[in-house]
């Protein structure tokens, strides 16, 4: 695998210490016998097929107006999520993202049962029918949603940055948001508050090139976003979407600067979606040709690819983990369909918080 | 009145650690009004700090690490400036709790002077309660006496909810009686401030003082006239106000915001539709006029509820001339 021009073995790269910065390096033995970062890697290689077939079932079932509203898949950008989230302490760190925000919820954690769930608008989902697919949260995982406002999840991100400083509790923050979203003021307010007061947070946006339906260069004064991280004298690190180690690798790299030195990046992760932007849009102002080209660079094919080129998987064992995932989803799709209706009586309920006692 | 709610905060600051205060000017300059006086020297910086002046960053961060589990107070320099933030306020801090199904809370505190003030013109002078008061998930209040701001503020502070506290410019320097022990006032009840038997004025923030100036002196005219300051917006105490209405059965509402679709034209219908048998009167409204504000002071007076204005009003619905 070529990464930055210099052939590396895809292991050692996963697994090699970077000088002076990783916690849990491990010297010496090969890594491939490591049971623990195999299961790792499968583990993701899981997630990423999760997310992919769950969206297409639910592109499915959008399309039988099971699913209502806006429905924006993440099918493409599937090792962003997988990837960065994999490097994270769940115990203490958190993550926010936008209004496509499936994938993440499932990287986190969050059931498929209860993710298709919400999406039906059922009792049992996530958010027990009232927020749907742009607003997904799980608190218990540390998942903050899923915000339908563009942009409008940065802030709050940062704040709960502010949170894990003021306590000192070691936590970290992920901030994912699309290309669109950079230009808007909360973006931008937000990294300067994250560097005066070094805020333990990592800013991800997701570049699919498209905000909605417009081209990023067509109203963007760069297209090259991490540049933008030096405007608050930030680090901006560009990042390869289709490969799920050099996400891996660069999101590493950043919570650990932000972990240990509260040192706030900006990661350009160039992806692409493959899908429009919600269910509603045909896609007409990309090529076929486009979409085919990403598709060739399919992150799931490719580190499918790799862990069978490394040994760590079969092909056998793949198709079973596709059969498994599949009944997953399927039985995620079950629950939904017989879970309840939310009572009409819980249409006043939690509008306001009882005190605390 | 400024000296009671910075004691507020400095009560709450002290029994609760997760308390902190974040806004332009709260720290070293110590408020731009001078509310957080001393604060910094106390509570240091990570518990009072210095924004640069973007509402909408430091207001979404306050959400944020409200939803973490902190209690922050967010002081808007002016609420003219809290526009700017609208989109956290109404999107974030107010709906996080029942998009999520009820995984959170949101405790924190948006306080700052709302309304006009003097020779401001039209971007510094406005009285936006509206805005707040339209969304449910939002408390609000709006304290009219030291005492008053004191009890309130410390409950909000301790609410698990959003709390919007309208200040006001021109009341700052109010005096009053603040006990120095620990009290609070339970957000959601209204005060009768005058009793009387004749007209109800149901009031919010600082009309209130003309109101009571406009009760004295009808007084002399033989007219009795009862004071119902709201103090708490939403939750809204109605069953004070309809209480008081049934009783003398005339209303007049005074509101400094615009007329359009306002705090005051909302209460004015709910006394419409609620007390609409006891009614003696139609509902009356004395608002701001419904123009921006402009600088120069005789027309900034004349576009403001006035005593005289309220005195008409008390007259209209007791149909004296």
């Amino acid at each position: 695998e070529s990464i930055q021009g210099k052939e590396i073995d895809f292991v050692s790269r996963f697994f090699a210490p970077h000088v002076g910065i990783n916690e849990d390096s491990v010297t010496g033995e090969k890594m491939v016998k490591d049971r623990k970062k195999t299961e790792k890697l499968t583990k993701s290689l899981y997630d990423m097929v999760l997310i992919r077939i769950f969206e297409e079932r639910s592109a499915q079932l959008y399309g039988m107006r099971k699913i209502g509203g806006f429905c924006h898949l993440y099918i493409g950008q599937e090792a962003v999520a997988v990837g960065s989230i994999a490097v994270l302490d769940l115990k203490k760190d958190y993550v926010l993202t936008s209004y496509r925000d499936h994938g993440h919820a499932l990287a986190m954690g969050v059931s498929a049962r209860k993710v298709m769930a919400e999406l039906y608008g059922k009792e049992t989902g996530c958010s027990k029918g009232k927020g749907g697919s742009m607003h997904l949260f799980d608190i218990q995982k540390h998942f903050y949603g899923g915000n339908g406002i563009v942009g409008s999840q940065i802030p709050v991100a940062t704040g709960i940055a502010y949170k894990q400083r003021y306590t000192k509790d070691g936590g970290v923050t992920l901030c994912f948001f699309g290309d669109g979203a950079i230009h808007q003021g909360a973006f931008h307010e937000s990294l300067n508050l994250a560097k005066i007061w070094q805020l333990p947070i990592v800013y991800i946006v997701e570049n699919n090139i498209y905000g909605m339906g417009t081209a990023a260069s067509r109203v963007s004064s760069i297209t090259d976003f991490e540049k933008m991280a030096a405007a608050y004298d930030l680090l901006g690190v560009v990042v390869d979407g289709m490969d799920y180690f050099d996400v891996v690798e660069k999101t590493k790299e950043a919570v650990y600067r932000a972990r240990k030195n509260g040192i706030a990046s900006l990661l350009h992760v160039k992806t692409y979606r493959y899908r429009g932007h919600s269910m509603s849009d045909p896609a007409k102002y990309r090529s076929k040709q486009e979409v085919e080209s990403y598709k060739q660079m399919d992150p799931i094919e490719k580190l499918k690819g790799q862990l069978i080129k490394e040994g760590l998987l079969s092909g056998k064992e793949y198709e079973k983990m596709r059969d498994k995932i599949k009944e997953v989803v399927e039985d995620a799709v079950r629950f939904a369909e017989e879970s309840p209706q939310p009572a009409l009586e819980s249409l006043h309920a939690d509008v306001y918080a009882p005190m605390e006692k | 009145m400024r000296e009671a709610i910075r004691q507020a905060i400095d009560e709450e600051m002290d029994r609760d650690d997760r308390v902190f205060v974040l806004g332009e000017e709260v720290a070293e300059y110590d408020g731009a009004y001078k509310v957080s006086r001393g604060l910094l020297k106390k509570y240091g910086a990570l518990r009072v700090v210095d924004t640069p002046i973007t509402e909408l960053g430091f207001t979404g961060l306050g959400v944020g690490a409200a939803l973490a589990g902190l209690r922050p107070i967010v002081e808007w320099m002016t609420f003219n400036f809290a526009l700017l933030a609208l989109d956290q306020v109404i999107n974030n801090a107010a709906k996080m709790r029942y998009m999520s199904g009820g995984q959170f809370r949101c405790p924190i505190v948006f306080r700052g002077p709302n309304g006009p003030a003097e020779y401001l013109s039209s971007q510094h002078s406005q009285s936006l309660q509206t805005y707040f008061a339209h969304v449910p998930g939002l408390k609000i209040i709006a304290p009219t006496s030291p005492y008053d701001a004191k009890g309130l503020l410390k409950s909000a502070i301790r609410d698990d909810n959003p709390v919007i506290v309208l200040e006001s410019e021109m009341s700052y320097a109010w005096k009053g009686e603040v006990p120095s022990e620990d009290y609070t006032i339970p957000l959601g009840q209204a005060q009768i401030k005058r009793e009387g038997t004749d007209v109800t004025i149901v009031v919010h923030g600082k009309p209130l003082k003309m109101v009571l100036e406009a009760a004295e002196e009808v007084a002399q005219q033989g007219i009795a006239v009862e004071v119902v300051d709201v103090r708490s917006i939403r939750p809204l105490d109605e069953q004070t106000i309809y209480d008081s209405v049934r009783k003398t059965n005339r209303a007049v509402v005074v509101d400094e915001s615009w007329p359009f679709a306002s705090v005051g034209s909302h209460i004015a219908w709910l006394i419409s539709h609620y007390c609409f048998d006891e009614l003696d009167a139609q509902v009356e409204l004395v608002s701001g006029e419904d123009v921006p504000m402009p600088y120069n002071h005789s027309l900034e007076l004349a576009a403001q509820p006035s005593v005289e204005k309220i005195i008409m009003a008390i007259k209209n619905v007791c149909y004296r001339s």
